[in-house]
């Protein structure tokens, strides 16, 4: 809120100037529109307008089948697509009562972490950006290009990748996504430690950084913050750990967390969760040589969309693509709330079914809306370049934050 | 401390309000339970403040309308205590004609725009919020999307007509 004298434009009185400070501005990344009250080169308030990309899924949501929402998760948080698909499939899974076998799990963790990873890697290449420093950047977005890869043998698509079925996924790995996911494991490690080498002990960096933005435990709390930027101030709140899903349980990892909840803080804290994600993925990877192989849904033909080749061949197969297209299949009258810990926070599905082809109601809990919002409010007193890199410290992505 | 499960937050909750709260359910595991307008806000404070519980952390608001009820609107708090690693979820019914409800955002700033996002599709009115406005829609808009009678599409379009799937 406002807590100083506003004048008009033409007021003598008026010391303050108004800045808009987007909708499109190049150090914005995405659609972020902040109106700020500005003394000299302090911001003195500032009120953010959201919605500029808001295109109603929760409304489409209600007149589509489960498996036609999938596509819509893929464009909340598009950095880490994966993590939307794999939770909502997770979401109806719970649901319905399915038990996915582990070996889903377990591949559904490999993509998981690779996403997170690659969300990591953007906030924190655009972070060195931002703070002056663009060689990082081009570094990692190497790296991102072969998690890509890997997603584009999965399932063929980059960005909204779409990955999976209700069950499991529509077709397993092949050997070359397995080969380029552990080229990516050799590879990658030396680069990310040129990252680090390039910013964690570079003093400009620190600088530039430290103390910026710094949230106490307590109030990043109140404003329901969730992810990274939470367990830069130290509580240690994962959803991977606090409710495992997807067998998370059966890893060993740990959760960074933060001391002062600054910039810089955030900073570290993804760069070890991007380490501990590598550690994850290769327990994954040897568990999955210990499960029975080409297992890669869960044995329910009910709710899993057949093989087309089957719908064309085979009778049942057909039946059930009908019922599944049609929405002619029983699911149970009740809700259910499901949360994955998603790039940047808790990313909840809330869903409320009545049995119908649709969901009656399904509500996204958008770690970057929520996280966003008090970024108006802790910029007061900030320097205008300071708020910038705060921003993009908080990853918050404009597809989630808009919905 | 011990930790807290759904029998002993029952326990505890029945104890303070009694019949105030509906019968809970526990639908996958969560414990959810109804309370009315009246009640709500003591609820969350309690809820958030009693030491044996401490459910500090606000996970979502949100709302849902069914147009058949005679109490058509509903508000859906999910709260999560971070001590206990427990979630509960808690629904107030509002009638349809000018629903309001008591805000939360005094027992958690979070709890702005999720209900000024809450207000902007369901016209759901946060008594003491600090700041309702329309947050994701146009401010100039007239009517509050998410409720059931508005449909997805302009029904008077006739391109895009599908009988069998009913758009």
């Amino acid at each position: 809120m406002m807590n100083h004298p506003v004048f008009t434009d033409n007021d003598p009185q008026k010391e303050t100037h108004t800045l808009n400070l987007g909708p499109t501005h190049p150090a914005t990344h995405g659609v972020f529109q902040n109106v700020l009250e500005m003394d000299g080169e302090r911001i003195v308030s500032g009120v953010s307008t959201i919605g500029y990309i808001h295109r109603a899924f929760e409304k489409i949501a209600e007149h589509r089948p489960f498996y036609q929402i999938t596509p819509l998760t893929d464009r909340l948080n598009y950095c880490s697509s994966p993590i939307n698909n794999m939770g909502w499939h997770m979401t109806v899974e719970k649901l319905l009562d399915i038990q996915t076998p582990k070996r889903v799990d377990y591949l559904r963790v490999i993509i998981m972490e690779l996403a997170r990873i690659s969300d990591h890697l953007i906030c924190n290449g655009i972070l060195g950006v931002d703070t002056g420093a663009f060689t990082g950047f081009l570094y990692l977005m190497e790296e991102r290009e072969h998690i890509y890869e890997i997603y584009e043998e999965i399932c063929g698509a980059r960005l909204t990748t779409n990955i999976g079925r209700i069950g499991g996924f529509e077709r397993d790995f092949n050997d070359i996504a397995f080969a380029k996911i552990r080229k990516f494991l050799k590879n990658f490690p030396p680069i990310m430690k040129e990252f680090e080498a390039l910013f964690n002990r570079n003093r400009i960096f620190i600088e530039r950084t430290s103390g910026v933005a710094a949230v106490d435990p307590e109030t990043a709390l109140n404003y329901s913050w969730s992810g990274p930027i939470l367990r830069a101030t130290g509580v240690d709140y994962d959803v991977r750990v606090n409710e495992p899903y997807s067998s998370y349980q059966d890893f060993d990892f740990e959760i960074p967390v933060g001391t002062t909840g600054d910039v810089y803080d955030r900073f570290i804290v993804r760069n070890e969760e991007i380490w501990q994600s590598l550690r994850i993925i290769e327990q994954a990877l040897e568990k999955i040589e210990k499960e029975p192989k080409g297992v890669f849904h869960a044995e329910v033909p009910e709710f899993y969309l057949p093989a087309k080749e089957d719908v064309y061949n085979n009778m049942e197969a057909l039946i059930y693509h009908f019922k599944i297209v049609m929405g002619e299949i029983e699911t149970p009258k009740t809700e259910v709330y499901h949360a994955v810990e998603g790039g940047n926070g808790e990313l909840g599905f809330y869903l409320v079914n009545d049995g119908g082809r649709s969901p009656y109601r399904l509500h996204f809990r958008r770690p970057s809306f929520i996280n966003y919002q008090m970024y108006a409010p802790m910029s007061s007193g900030m320097l205008l370049s300071d708020a910038i890199i705060n921003m993009s410290s908080l990853n918050v992505i404009a597809g989630e934050l808009d919905a | 401390m011990d930790k807290l499960n759904n029998q002993s937050l029952i326990q505890k909750l029945t104890a303070r309000f009694a019949d105030q709260i509906s019968v809970p359910e526990e639908p996958y595991g969560l414990l959810t339970f109804e309370t009315g307008k009246e009640t709500i806000a003591e609820v969350l404070k309690f809820l958030k403040e009693d030491a044996a519980l401490q459910f500090n952390y606000l996970t979502d608001i949100t709302g849902i309308h069914y147009p058949e009820k005679e109490l058509a609107i509903g508000v859906i708090y999910h709260l999560h205590s971070l001590r206990h690693n427990i979630r509960v979820r808690i629904k107030v019914f509002l009638s349809a004609d000018k629903p309001s409800i008591p805000t939360a955002s005094h027992l958690w700033k979070g709890a702005n725009w999720m209900e000024r996002e809450t207000y902007d599709f369901f016209g759901i009115h946060f008594e003491g919020h600090p700041d309702l406005r329309r947050i994701l829609n146009v401010d100039e808009m007239t009517v509050f999307p998410m409720l059931r009678e508005y449909p997805l599409e302009d029904p008077n379009r006739v391109d895009k007509k599908d009988y069998f799937f009913g758009r």
